[in-house]
């Protein structure tokens, strides 16, 4: 049960790693490339905290093996955040209040950009049901329900402007 | 929790695929998506000494349909089969039940036939595959041979398979045009495994001829085809005249189990309503 050597594309940038075939995909981001904003809650898929994008898909870092995602295009929230793409998610957040703790954040903005990006024009029942599979333990739904809603008008509305 | 250790290997094709799971023998895991078993390694549950990873494999990609049926790569992805059109056209009731199928980000990954090979009792798509009378294309090193969907989910996490055979394909014969479908569940919360759930397929036309396959889930150990209840309701001239006697029937058909979720007499409590409210939606389907 020896260790693999697998490259991987995080963020634009190519990492070659020698890990065990065990180790998920959360795991090598924060221990091995100190990409600690995704988050480890429950490590079986039902918190939703380590949310991460893959080949464009929003995928649960835990869920899924580094040794799988080699060859495949990884995004974490460092890479949203620094290309600027969910800017205006992030202000939204603060301004709502849409975070305590913010355990919950980082895979929070990358579900609801993941629907935005699907669907410019989501109800709240929508957004809820899009987010159902990210828990927050701290600041409840509602703000952040307020923010995804708040951005998703202001993106429609800045799109018929333009 | 971390898993235990194992090896894993990516598997080029179907054959080399096979070859690698007959060498491996008990020790061996088949991978796709990887979002049931994933959680199982991680907790422990399972302790594979080999991960075979078959997600790449070209024998398992496409949904494709000729005259006679559609057929269904096993290493579809539910959300592929959630926004294929011709899914859309043909078997509207897989794209229903996948809305109820954990969360978006699971869905990206998650395979169907991962799914019916995991056969968990409160998993949509097996109930789907047995309301569809679907076959499973199974390929081991003896060929290939193909097993209907009432045959294939034989208990609690447990199929027809054989440790060294691979689901590839699921073949869905096309449905007469008059036909209608319904699916629905109860679960506490969005994205949560089911309470009772209940997928139907019906055609044809009260007291002539109608044929209707109600199949639960979430109530036993595997999905279960109400057949006494479909009786009721294919012998009578107006279906919902039949419901009581088709409520009572499930009595019989159904034998409810104890979890945390719910106790029994709550299983059929919710299957008689889930029931109720299917034949009203079938029947309504009809006036649109």
């Amino acid at each position: 049960m020896g260790k693999q050597v697998i490259t991987l594309l995080v963020n634009g940038e190519s990492h070659r790693l020698e890990i065990e075939p065990r180790t998920h995909l959360a795991d090598v981001l924060r221990d091995e490339l100190a990409l600690t904003g995704t988050h480890i809650g429950c490590e079986h898929g039902v918190c939703g905290a380590c949310t991460i994008r893959v080949d464009g898909a929003i995928t649960r870092a835990c869920l899924l093996l580094a040794v799988q995602a080699e060859g495949a295009v990884i995004e974490t929230i460092e890479g949203l955040s620094d290309s600027g793409e969910i800017r205006d998610l992030q202000d939204a957040f603060r301004n709502r209040n849409a975070l305590q703790c913010g355990y919950c954040t980082p895979a929070m903005l990358i579900t609801a950009q993941d629907l935005l990006l699907q669907n410019p024009t989501p109800d709240r029942a929508t957004i809820r049901d899009h987010i159902s599979g990210n828990y927050c333990r701290c600041t409840g739904y509602q703000a952040i329900v307020d923010a995804v809603e708040t951005v998703a008008q202001a993106r429609y509305a800045a799109g018929e402007r333009s | 929790m971390k898993a235990y250790a194992f090896d894993y290997v990516r598997a080029k094709t179907l054959d080399e695929a096979l070859s690698l799971l007959e060498r491996a023998g008990d020790g061996g895991k088949l991978i796709a998506g990887g979002q049931s078993l994933v959680p199982a390694l991680n907790l422990r549950l399972l302790g594979p000494k080999l991960l075979i990873d078959i997600a790449h494999l070209s024998e398992l990609r496409g949904i494709t349909n000729d005259e006679s049926s559609i057929h269904l790569g096993a290493g579809t992805r539910h959300v592929e089969l959630a926004t294929s059109p011709l899914i859309g056209q043909h078997l509207p009731l897989l794209q229903t039940a996948i809305r109820h199928v954990a969360h978006a980000a699971i869905r990206n990954r998650g395979t169907l036939g991962g799914n019916l090979a995991h056969a968990d009792p409160a998993s949509e798509l097996p109930a789907c595959m047995i309301a569809l009378e679907a076959v499973m294309h199974v390929v081991g090193p003896k060929g290939e041979r193909h097993i209907d969907a009432a045959d294939f989910f034989k208990g609690l996490y447990e199929t027809a398979l054989e440790a060294d055979e691979i689901l590839v394909r699921i073949a869905i014969a096309r449905c007469p045009a008059d036909t209608r479908f319904h699916f629905n569940e109860l679960a506490r919360r969005a994205g949560d495994y089911a309470m009772a759930g209940l997928a139907m397929v019906m055609h044809g036309t009260p007291g002539h001829g109608l044929r209707i396959r109600p199949v639960f889930f979430g109530i036993g150990d595997r999905p279960v085809l109400a057949s006494q209840a479909a009786r009721c309701l294919e012998q009578a001239t107006h279906m919902m005249d039949a419901l009581a006697d088709a409520q009572q029937a499930l009595l019989h058909d159904l034998q409810p189990q104890d979890d945390l979720q719910a106790d029994p007499e709550t299983r059929m409590q919710l299957a008689q309503v889930l029931l109720k409210r299917g034949l009203a939606d079938l029947m309504a389907q009809g006036r649109g």
